[in-house]
């Protein structure tokens, strides 16, 4: 006999597509996707059949007055609307129940005894939870633009700040405002997977990273605090309007990337060296 | 290690600030100077009474003198006081300042004459005599100090005046502020057009109450601090809207523009774009009047209506002007910029980004090339209401930084007192710098004395949104006006803004805007658009302020390289030598040694265990609840790290994810399994999740151990407390692990499942290899197990056979010695 079993091998446990499989068949999951399915169809339908569709939107910002203008301009519309809250929740969600809902079902002792190494463990559930966020906000966009192409024809993005593009512009904008989203989304992620690596409930880590974000958002809103709120990461939410002039400007993009970034690397790094450490009692 | 991980997050957030924070805060307050307060003498006080006014000053010294000087103006209404952060920047730079309340402000005496040669400006030359007469202040000539004078608005005009008139004024610096007091305070828009042109009444109301120096509580005068000559001038205009000779000739005196061909001093010209007090046009003609002296124009996002303050890059431009002009520091290039504002699109209060287009030489307000725009629209007839009320609102003076925001909100035309004249979509962007230029025709119902109008010139994006960029309107006069139409050629409002192709100009021409004095009667105007449009733009080399983009992202990569280098050097490792592997114990399944656990609170829950588990056997570990027996177990499967000692399965150290544990197989604790997948779909799921790939699972071996039937395929939160026993066994049994490792195993099952149990571990057992069971239930484990530890409190009590365990106390069941070695497990506590 050798000193392991000969077929083992620590860099084929938990798989990324193990886990995949593992996630994709939760019912969680599946409302996320229904859900993103669900608000661009629901939205379409208040325009189309609601008792006063001329008035739809009249915000501050004119994106949501263009809504209608196309499927370019409706995806940005529906962006707009999901990124303030639904998105936030989905990526606190899928990264924040990840671990504690091991630790609830108990798998996750049996996991590290098979044994899962635990940075592999926290890898795999990382890369998962992402990529189940990405995949959200993928659906979300690919339904808002075809059900749109469908109800308000196929004209390029007109832009809230003046101006349309060309289809290639369209596409390459809306690329951007996407990529952006998704990035900022680390934020959320990253707070909901530290709470679920120092806790064994899920609905409490989810939570727990709702509500952080929730409370930088009012700090956000607090004008006495002036620049001092530029230092928050949450601060930079809405940047990826700049992606709608017909310069691109990167400015505030670059720093909200780079807030995101960090925050999801600092915040994933505790969680690493803390679960490190930790003595497994779930 | 906690404090490493504390150390290393601690090491992450600092970098993250060291990296954001200089970046992100505006400027910290500097250490304060010493400023030396004083009063000092001005010019008389006034045509009867020659006692000089007593001025309030502060002189700020640097470290190193004699140094070249500044003199300090403030703006209308402020005091020494606002420019004291100003002085001490300057006086770090190594300037000796001299900061001033005028007359008729805060602690100086005397009345404000608005900027007058033989007061204001007579004051100024006197503060320049004391400069001469200090040692610290470097000279050109006996009497003749080098000196500099800046100042903004009131200070401003101040500061031109002073160069004006006193040849000892070495540089100017002058910000947002007029050429003619009364072409700003009476606007005329139309080229040769009659003055004095629609009186600025909101502003100009705002502009004398904020010199009356009214306090709560205080005396309440008609004139305060004014002199009885201005006082008069301002009641004379509100009131009747007339300018007499008087009070032009006052205002002509108190205007830079009567001196500006004797500056010879090298001015800096900073005008405001968000500025409808003192408009780009007066700043405009500042720089095409002075003739005599090289002037850099610098048009910035500020202004009277707020915009965006660029104070810190405008205060960095005064020193360098200063040090270029007063000491022969670098020179500073008198070209032409601007700032051109990069919309942040949502941004109520992110002030957008700022990027900076030069030009070699000032182009005026026309600049350096102009397109011609068809704006079409038929005759359109506009009404002048009676009162000239409701009127639209297009700046909110005195708001600050509310004002451009009102710009955008409020600038919605109101309806039959505006008429359009837009273009076609624009092919393609256009930036427009500058004043654009149209002739427009326009006549009356019926005969009116004074015809009012205002033109602005809009941008209507493809949604139909219009903006008024910075909220600036051209008010037009024109007397005399009846039925037959009169052209004028009207300059619009000098706006520095970028237009997106698709978008549309047009040029809208209001009968009221709020601001202003309109005349009293009704009429109906019809206006005509008499002529194209023409657009100024200026070509130039474009920079932007502040870090390149590139910077944030760059230093995120490092920060997250950073972070992750930590994180990998703080992986844990096996601890010790007397850890490591021991190869000789290679056929021992369970080797545990001294084996302690502390948990928080100092609970030991296992304190010094030793045993050793031999090969092919059942082994039974005993022991009543809170013995230590899961915490063991736990131990040995690398969930919970020992406080001290070791465990060894098969000669291998554990420590969490040990590869050794995969020859393990475990339960623990109860089963675990995902609720939303079958009993199967958990079984192949981890089993390909273990990592022991082309391992045979033996799975039908295992489900026939779990005994569970077509169950196998429901999910698994369907099934009982049992059946999720039986399959937590199977599970562990998946592969045929060397080592089974059991924890109360027959918890729920029922006595046929428990008798079955019992067959199954034997068997294992059999075939060589081993099984621990963690029981409480004692005659399972005498029927099942060859081998006994038992545990109480944490120590172990006995290790070794069954068998020897009832030697010499033949009769008694396992119960009973059970129970006895239990009992002397209390004396040993004790």
């Amino acid at each position: 006999m050798t000193a392991t079993d000969v077929s083992y091998n620590a860099r084929a446990t938990l798989t990324v597509r193990v886990e995949l499989i593992r996630q994709l068949r939760r019912r969680r999951t599946l409302v996320a996707f229904v859900l993103a399915v669900a608000l661009p169809l629901i939205v379409v339908a208040a325009v189309k059949l609601g008792p006063d569709a001329r008035a739809f939107g009249d915000g501050d910002l004119d994106l949501v007055g263009l809504a209608t203008a196309g499927p370019w301009n409706f995806t940005l519309t529906m962006l707009l609307f999901a990124s303030g809250f639904l998105l936030t929740i989905i990526a606190a969600m899928f990264l924040g129940d990840t671990v504690a809902s091991e630790a609830s079902w108990s798998t996750m002792r049996y996991l590290l005894a098979a044994p899962v190494p635990r940075r592999r463990f926290l890898r795999s559930k990382v890369i998962v939870g992402l990529i189940l966020t990405a995949v959200t906000l993928l659906i979300l966009v690919a339904t808002a633009f075809v059900v749109a192409l469908f109800v308000f024809g196929s004209a390029p993005l007109t832009s809230p700040l003046g101006g349309s593009f060309d289809v290639a512009t369209s596409w390459q904008r809306l690329g951007i405002v996407t990529a952006y989203i998704g990035i900022q989304l680390l934020i959320p992620a990253g707070i909901a997977f530290l709470m679920s690596v120092l806790t064994d409930v899920p609905l409490g880590a989810v939570g727990a990273a709702v509500l952080i974000v929730i409370i930088l958002n009012i700090i956000d809103a607090i004008d006495a605090l002036g620049d001092l709120r530029r230092l928050l990461p949450t601060d930079y939410g809405a940047a990826w309007v700049d992606a709608l002039g017909q310069q691109v400007v990167w400015n505030d993009m670059a720093i909200g990337v780079s807030y995101a970034v960090v925050t999801f690397a600092v915040l994933v790094g505790i969680a690493v060296l803390r679960f490190d450490r930790k003595d497994v009692l779930s | 290690m906690r404090s490493r991980v504390r150390a290393g997050c601690a090491a992450g957030v600092v970098a993250l600030h060291a990296l954001l924070l200089p970046l992100a805060l505006p400027p910290a307050a500097l250490a304060a100077e010493p400023a030396l307060p004083l009063m000092l003498p001005g010019a008389p006080t006034s045509m009867d009474d020659p006692t000089p006014v007593q001025l309030d000053v502060d002189v700020y010294v640097p470290e190193v003198t004699p140094a070249p000087a500044v003199l300090l103006a403030h703006g209308f209404g402020g005091s020494k006081e606002g420019v004291a952060e100003e002085a001490q920047l300057l006086v770090e730079a190594g300037f000796v300042v001299l900061a001033y309340t005028a007359r008729g402000f805060g602690e100086s005496t005397g009345q404000i004459s608005m900027n007058a040669p033989d007061f204001e400006v007579a004051d100024a030359s006197a503060l320049i005599d004391y400069l001469a007469s200090l040692a610290s202040v470097t000279s050109d000539s006996a009497g003749d100090p080098v000196v500099g004078v800046a100042g903004g608005s009131y200070g401003g005009a101040l500061a031109l005046m002073l160069a004006g008139y006193d040849d000892r004024v070495d540089a100017v610096a002058s910000d947002i502020t007029w050429n003619d007091l009364e072409t700003s305070l009476f606007a005329q828009s139309a080229a040769a057009g009659v003055q004095p042109g629609v009186l600025k009444s909101l502003w100009t109301s705002l502009f004398f109450s904020s010199g009356l120096g009214l306090r709560p509580g205080g005396p309440v005068t008609e004139c305060g601090r004014f002199t009885p000559a201005w006082c008069a001038a301002y009641v004379e205009a509100v009131t009747t809207g007339v300018v007499s000779a008087d009070s032009s000739a006052l205002m002509a005196a108190s205007s830079p523009r009567s001196v500006t061909d004797q500056i010879t001093a090298p001015v800096l010209l900073g005008g405001g774009q968000s500025d409808s007090l003192f408009p780009l046009s007066q700043t405009n003609a500042n720089a095409e009047q002075i003739v005599n002296a090289p002037v850099k124009v610098v048009w910035h996002a500020g202004g009277h209506d707020g915009g965006i303050a660029e104070t810190d890059r405008l205060r960095e431009l005064n020193i360098a002007w200063f040090d270029a002009h007063l000491r022969g520091g670098p020179p500073v290039a008198d070209d032409f910029t601007v700032s051109i504002r990069e919309a942040s699109a949502l941004s109520d209060r992110d002030p957008g980004t700022i990027e900076i287009l030069t030009s070699a030489t000032y182009p005026g307000p026309y600049g350096d090339s102009v397109a011609e725009v068809t704006v079409a629209g038929p005759p359109q007839q506009v009404l002048a209401p009676a009162g000239g009320a409701p009127a639209a609102i297009t700046s909110l003076p005195g708001a600050g930084g509310l004002a451009s925001l009102a710009g955008d909100l409020l600038a919605v035309p109101l309806p039959g007192q505006t008429a359009a004249f837009a273009s076609e979509p624009l092919p393609e962007g256009t930036r427009i710098v500058g004043a654009s230029r149209i002739r427009i025709a326009i006549s009356s119902d019926r005969p009116v004395d004074e015809a009012v109008f205002f033109a602005s010139l809009r941008i209507v994006s493809a949604g139909g949104r219009q903006s008024l960029p910075q909220g600036l309107v051209s008010p037009v006069l024109i007397r005399d006006l009846g039925p037959a139409p009169v052209t004028v050629e009207v300059t619009l409002p000098t706006i520095v803004t970028d237009v997106a192709p698709g978008d549309r100009l047009a040029v809208v021409i209001a009968t009221t805007d709020q601001g202003y004095r309109m005349p009293p009667g009704p009429a109906v105007y019809s206006v005509t658009a008499a002529g194209s449009l023409l657009v100024p733009s200026l070509a130039g080399t474009t920079s932007s302020a502040g870090l390149p983009v590139w910077v944030w992202p760059a230093g995120a990569a490092a920060i997250t390289v950073l972070i992750w280098v930590v994180v990998a050097l703080l992986r844990p490792r096996g601890r010790s030598a007397s850890q490591a592997a021991r190869p000789d114990q290679a056929d021992i399944p369970l080797a545990i040694e001294d084996l302690a656990k502390e948990f928080r609170g100092g609970i030991r829950a296992v304190d010094g265990v030793s045993f050793n588990v031999p090969p092919g056997v059942v082994l039974g570990l005993l022991g009543p609840n809170g013995a230590g027996k899961t915490t063991t177990m736990r131990m040995a499967m690398g969930l919970i790290r020992p406080t001290s000692g070791g465990v060894w399965i098969f000669g291998e150290h554990i420590q969490p994810g040990a590869p050794v544990l995969s020859r393990v197989g475990s339960f623990i604790e109860g089963p675990g399994f995902l609720p939303h997948l079958t009993g199967r779909q958990n079984l192949n799921l981890f089993w390909r999740a273990s990592g022991r790939e082309g391992g045979d699972p033996q799975l039908e071996t295992v489900l026939d151990i779990a005994g569970l039937g077509s169950a196998i395929d429901r999910k698994v939160r369907t099934y009982s407390q049992g059946m999720r026993q039986r399959l937590g066994i199977a599970q562990a049994m998946l592969g045929m692990p060397d080592l089974l490792v059991l924890d109360e195993p027959t918890n729920g099952l029922d006595p046929p499942q428990i008798r079955e149990m019992r067959k199954v571990m034997h068997d294992y057992a059999a075939s060589g290899r081993t099984v621990i069971v963690s029981s409480h239930l004692l005659s399972e484990v005498e029927q099942t197990c060859s081998h006994a530890v038992v545990m109480n409190h944490g120590l172990l009590l006995y290790s070794g056979t069954v068998a020897e365990l009832l030697v010499g106390r033949s009769g008694l069941r396992l119960e009973d010695v059970f129970l006895e070695l239990v009992g002397e497990g209390h004396r040993v506590d004790q």
